[in-house]
């Protein structure tokens, strides 16, 4: 079995999302991703990253943000963690158009996004803790 | 990110291009809202052909300027949006609300 893995951590500040995404992209690159399973990745690790930044964190730009990429023969899991406030209610966080900063023109489709670019997203939060977004997508090979 | 602004009579196009994501929203914003309260467009089209990237922080963004231009009974389109973009978009039911265009 092919196995790869991929570790990142970085400060919660705004800038940090293009790279984050970027490099996860780059990772994956490896398993010859259409440009479309690419964009789907992308997108996906640029929701997570930005909802730990600026849920988890409150925009403060003091907290990590960790990236745990693995590939085990063509599937990739990513995991985005923050150490920040936490979600209390995961499963009202995640439905579409749910969002708890609609002043702040926030359109509360991240998660929604997230489940339609990737095979499975799993959230695990706990209140004053923090939030682990775990991603699953399988790369299909090329015929 | 860069925008480049065109104007035709009442029309103000605001052509977007580069990524569009948390950090880049806020120059985004900014800069619409700047230029559509000096100049008070009728319509605003927002050329999207040349956005790479977008995630829910550019929904947002566009939400938000068709709030402000239909408060003051004005049109916003986009224009040419594509790929993710235009999937997120999709998905979020965007075009019922914002009309979708080609030629402007
Ligand atoms: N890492 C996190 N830490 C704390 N709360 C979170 C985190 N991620 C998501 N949430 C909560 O889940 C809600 C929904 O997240 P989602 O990404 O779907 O929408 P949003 O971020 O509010 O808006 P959008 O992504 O469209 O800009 C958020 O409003 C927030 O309350
Ligand atoms: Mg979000």
């Amino acid at each position: 079995m092919y196995t790869n893995e991929m570790h990142l951590s970085f400060l919660s500040i705004s800038q940090n999302e293009a790279f984050a995404r970027t490099a996860v992209a780059s990772f994956v690159a490896s398993l010859n991703p259409t440009i479309e399973e690419l964009a789907d990745i992308r997108t996906s690790v640029s929701e997570a990253v930005t909802n730990a930044i600026i849920h988890g964190y409150r925009s403060e730009d003091n907290g990590t943000v960790y990236i745990d990429c693995i590939i085990e023969d063509m599937t990739v899991s990513i995991d985005v963690k923050d150490m920040g406030e936490g979600i209390e209610d995961v499963s009202l966080a995640m439905q579409p158009f749910y969002t708890s900063m609609p002043n702040l023109e926030r359109s509360g489709m991240g998660f929604a996004v997230m489940q339609a670019f990737m095979d499975s997203v799993d959230v695990e939060s706990a209140i004053g803790q923090g939030t682990t977004v775990r991603m699953k997508k399988k790369i299909l090979a090329e015929s | 990110m860069q925008i480049n602004y065109k104007q035709q009579d009442n029309k103000l196009i605001a052509e977007l291009s580069g990524e569009l994501d948390h950090h880049t929203a806020e120059k985004v914003r900014k800069s619409l809202d700047r230029i559509v309260a000096s100049t008070q467009p009728q319509e605003l089209i927002v050329e999207m052909s040349g956005v790479t990237f977008m995630d829910s922080s550019g929904l947002g963004v566009i939400l938000g300027r068709y709030k402000k231009m239909n408060e003051h009974g004005g049109i916003m389109k986009i224009a040419n949006p594509q790929g993710h973009a235009e999937s997120i978009m999709r998905m979020s039911g965007v075009f019922s609300i914002i009309e979708k265009c080609s030629e402007y």
